[in-house]
């Protein structure tokens, strides 16, 4: 009759489960590096080696986890309310509008509250934007995969707009702001620690990774510890149970997606106060996208998300690195790697559940 | 002596840890109406699916007319003869009947063919049965009793000799059941074979030659039925005594606590759900709603919840009127209205949480759940294991998730988590559907208690004999209107059919 959905235990649905997608898709991007003639060990241990052999190679790896994770969180939250976000990156590039004009007007105040008003006002940005959609979804029916993935297109013009027109470096041929002030921006890691001891190379790493990490703390409490969580979640496991309980759906399905717009606002903080000091056109990079990836494989938990936000972490760093050793082993061929890691991860992750499944129930017979 | 039309010879199947099917041996014979009886999760639902090829069976084996067979998918089963009508109908509504009835085997890549055929073979069989049917008329136009029709005239121009009906009446009227029943024997005259899944043994007793009982997935009992009793059956079924009548004792009735007077509600289609209906529930009284299912008792019910806006009418609760802005799910709670849903599955549990947050489920706001926004899990698991410890929950175990629990258990959790709020007003959908009898019992004594302890209970049901045996007024719906009260006790199932049917003889 109808399927039932596969129920594992918690350690094989959390673990087993994405580490099977996983080594399947790495099985597979070694077939492809083997049809280009390379060698997929040498790769892999290139990969590794430039993601974690070195101090400034897992610098550089964190950096980009900090963005995962934030984009990975944007899009668990949303889940858990039974929302699609996919406006993760015009989310972040709204942020980062409101974010750098708060480092350029509010420039006279102190950075210890210039640092925050900035943070607070991308976070802002980012809940604007996701607010939109879920607000759109909750009077008007209208589906947010729909709208958020139109609203990046608009986010993105408007960022051009803006960028050129109106908030760009007087007298630069390039779409950026003029660059923030010195106590606007965040303070790079191997800084940090620098008084402590701690001599760390230059790496973009800096204080938006803990900024991360508290989001994951916070959010974890959030959705599993809080009231406010339970509703989301009741909304998205149940919407008829919710109205029942008297948790209105339509506020709830607002609630989720601001909250998953000032997350994906997070990626602001760390690109353009973290590491660019500036706001770039194009600042995302994607890194909205591949969040999609990150928050199911990390099947809506902050643990998850933390662990599939490093996986990428390590599949950014360790390929730039293998492309750069590898001359045959193009930029491109990273991006196959990694889309092939998300395939496996976020699409054919039903496959490997009733894998999976199978092979422990036949454990269980044996 | 022919051979028997099916044989199943030690079947057994396991689903992971369930033993849904234990060495299962039946034998039905050709020409007979044969019934299963059995608890929910008895395991007929599997036996039935295993024969029509919907699962494989792990071991024992299948023999239809004399032979042995092995059924792989429904095609093998519908190729062997075997037809099975479906609880939940499988019709495309658009379609007429006769696209209905030829719809996969339509018999050629053109239409026109098989259609001429089907018609001619439709009329043969509406000739044969006395099954008369329009096979022009729309689908998705017929009264449920028709679309069931259409079902058995779907598996009979397949071929079926034999005829599986799972739970047939459970969206039946009263005398569309005599009918369905009558067409059942006009079968078996006509030398086919029909088996007969139901949970009312007095459909049993009615129409069938021999029973089966089937307790925890093996079978208990194979007997003629004119050999047997109910009290006898459901014994079988639960293994041990069982209380079929609700002891219930004349409970002087209290002030009014919920009035509705001219409640009207319509759909967003514009259509007329509810059409000025108008009920006054009093301290320590049970009011029944006897109706077949869809006439409007789920939008009645739904609108006293809060859950749905009525177009027109007032609500009066304790005597003070509600408006639109009270009457939210969580403010009606806080008056103490409680609302244990019709649909457990879809409403009244998130099937998908542990039981610990099921038993907070519209009571997440609760401060004594957890300081300031946050959550206590240790105390809502308490608080869950409390309830399902006084409810005879089983297992108590608020950390398994709600979905892994049978029907009676999800439905004492509902129970557990609506009564002990202390409710001044219940109301009540289908308390015992897909519940087994032990735990019918359970609930039904709940209730009668409740009802001895002041509370204004309304209770929703499509089992007549439920309503029949827990209400202290019954009143009737037909199309969205109230078309009859009762005295429990000076009514019976014939005078409530015909008001359930729109027929009021009293006012006649």
């Amino acid at each position: 009759m109808s399927a039932t959905p596969i129920d594992l235990p918690r350690w094989a649905d959390a673990g087993l489960v994405p580490l099977v997608s996983v080594t399947a898709a790495l099985l597979v991007a070694g077939l492809v590096v083997l049809g280009i003639g390379e060698s997929p060990l040498e790769a892999t241990a290139l990969l590794l080696k430039g993601a974690l052999g070195s101090v400034e190679g897992l610098g550089f790896t964190l950096y980009y986890t900090t963005n995962f994770i934030f984009t990975g969180l944007a899009v668990a939250v949303a889940f858990h309310a039974g929302l699609f976000n996919i406006g993760g990156e015009g989310q972040a590039t709204i942020a980062g509008i409101f974010l750098a004009l708060a480092c350029l007007w509010l420039a006279p105040l102190p950075g210890i509250l210039l640092v925050p008003l900035a943070i607070l006002a991308g976070a802002a940005g980012g809940a604007l934007y996701g607010f939109i959609p879920g607000w759109l979804q909750a009077t008007r029916g209208s589906h947010v995969v729909i709208t958020t993935i139109m609203f990046n297109f608009l986010a993105a013009t408007l960022s051009v707009y803006l960028l050129v027109n109106v908030m760009g470096k007087p007298g630069s041929m390039q779409a950026e702001t003029p660059e923030f002030a010195g106590h606007a921006v965040l303070t790079p890691m191997h800084q940090l620690l620098a008084p402590l001891g701690i001599k760390l190379p230059a790496t973009p790493l800096n204080t938006a990774f803990l900024l991360a990490l508290a989001a994951l703390v916070a959010i974890w409490a959030l959705i599993y510890r809080s009231r406010l969580g339970y509703a989301i979640r009741t909304v998205g496991a149940n919407p008829r149970a919710a109205a029942y309980a008297g948790i209105s759906p339509a506020r709830m399905t607002i609630v989720a997606m601001a909250l998953s717009g000032a997350l994906a606002g997070g990626l602001a903080v760390n690109e353009a106060m973290g590491v660019q000091h500036r706001l770039l056109i194009d600042f995302t990079a994607g890194y909205g996208f591949v969040g999609i990836a990150v928050g199911l494989m990390g099947r809506g938990h902050p643990i998850g998300v933390a662990l599939s936000a490093f996986l990428f972490g390590v599949l950014y760093q360790g390929g730039a690195e293998l492309s750069f050793d590898k001359p045959t082993i193009t930029r491109d061929m990273v991006v196959v790697i990694g889309g092939v890691v998300i395939l496996f991860a976020g699409a054919l992750d039903g496959l490997f559940r009733k894998l999976v499944a199978n092979t422990l129930q036949l454990g269980r017979a044996a | 002596m022919s051979p028997p039309a099916i044989e199943l010879i030690a079947i057994s199947k396991r689903f992971g840890p369930v033993q849904a099917n234990k060495d299962v041996s039946l034998s039905i014979a050709a020409g007979s109406i044969h019934g299963i009886v059995g608890e929910n999760g008895a395991g007929k639902s599997t036996l039935m699916s295993i024969l029509y090829g919907f699962y494989e069976a792990d071991s024992g084996e299948i023999r239809v007319a004399g032979r042995p067979l092995r059924i792989r998918r429904p095609a093998d089963a519908i190729t062997a003869g075997i037809g099975m009508v479906h609880q939940h109908f499988m019709l495309v509504e658009p379609l007429s009947v006769v696209e209905n009835v030829v719809l996969g085997a339509e018999g050629g890549k053109l239409l026109k063919g098989g259609i001429a055929r089907a018609r001619a073979e439709l009329a043969r069989l509406s000739r044969d049965y006395g099954l008369a049917i329009d096979p022009d008329a729309i689908v998705g136009d017929l009264s449920v009793g028709f679309q069931q029709r259409v079902e058995i005239l779907k598996a009979l121009y397949r071929g079926a000799e034999i005829l599986i009906l799972d739970e047939p009446t459970a969206v039946l009227t009263p005398s569309e059941a005599d009918q369905l029943f009558a067409l059942l024997r006009s079968l078996k005259a006509q030398g086919k074979t029909v088996i007969l899944i139901t949970h009312k043994l007095r459909e049993i007793m009615d129409v069938t030659d021999t029973v089966s009982v089937m307790r925890r997935g093996a079978m208990v009992a194979h007997v003629e039925t004119a050999r047997t009793s109910p009290p006898e059956l459901a014994e079988a079924m639960v293994g041990r005594r069982v209380l079929l009548r609700v002891e219930k004792t004349p409970h002087p009735r209290g002030a009014p606590v919920l009035e509705a007077a001219g409640l009207s509600f319509r759909d967003e289609r514009g259509c007329e759900k509810l059409s000025d209906v108008s009920l006054t529930l009093h301290a320590g009284e049970i009011v029944g709603i006897a109706g077949v299912a869809g006439n409007g008792q789920s939008e009645l019910l739904e609108v006293l919840a809060g859950l749905l806006q009525p177009s027109r009418g007032l609500i009066r609760l304790d005597g003070e009127i509600l408006d639109a802005g009270d009457r939210t799910p969580a403010n009606l709670r806080e008056l103490g209205l409680m609302h244990i849903p019709e649909d457990r599955h879809r409403m009244g549990l998130v099937t998908a949480f542990p039981a610990a947050e099921n038993s907070i489920l519209g009571y997440h706001d609760d401060p004594t759940f957890g300081p300031g926004p946050f959550l206590s899990p240790a105390r809502i698991a308490a608080h869950a294991l409390a309830g399902m410890t006084a409810y005879d929950v089983r297992p108590a175990d608020p950390s398994l998730k709600a979905a892994k629990f049978s029907g009676g258990n999800q439905q004492k959790i509902v129970l557990a988590r609506e009564i002990e709020r202390a409710p001044k007003v219940l109301l009540v959908g289908q308390p015992t559907r897909g519940v087994d009898i032990g735990a019918i019992e359970f609930i039904h004594r709940r209730l009668i208690a409740l009802r001895d302890a002041g509370v204004a209970i309304l209770l929703v049901s499509v089992e007549l004999e439920e309503v029949m045996a827990l209400s202290d007024r019954i009143l009737a719906m037909c199309g969205g209107r109230i078309t009859g009260e009762r005295a429990a006790e000076a009514t019976d199932e014939r005078d409530l059919g015909l008001l359930m049917a729109g027929v009021n003889q009293e006012a006649a």
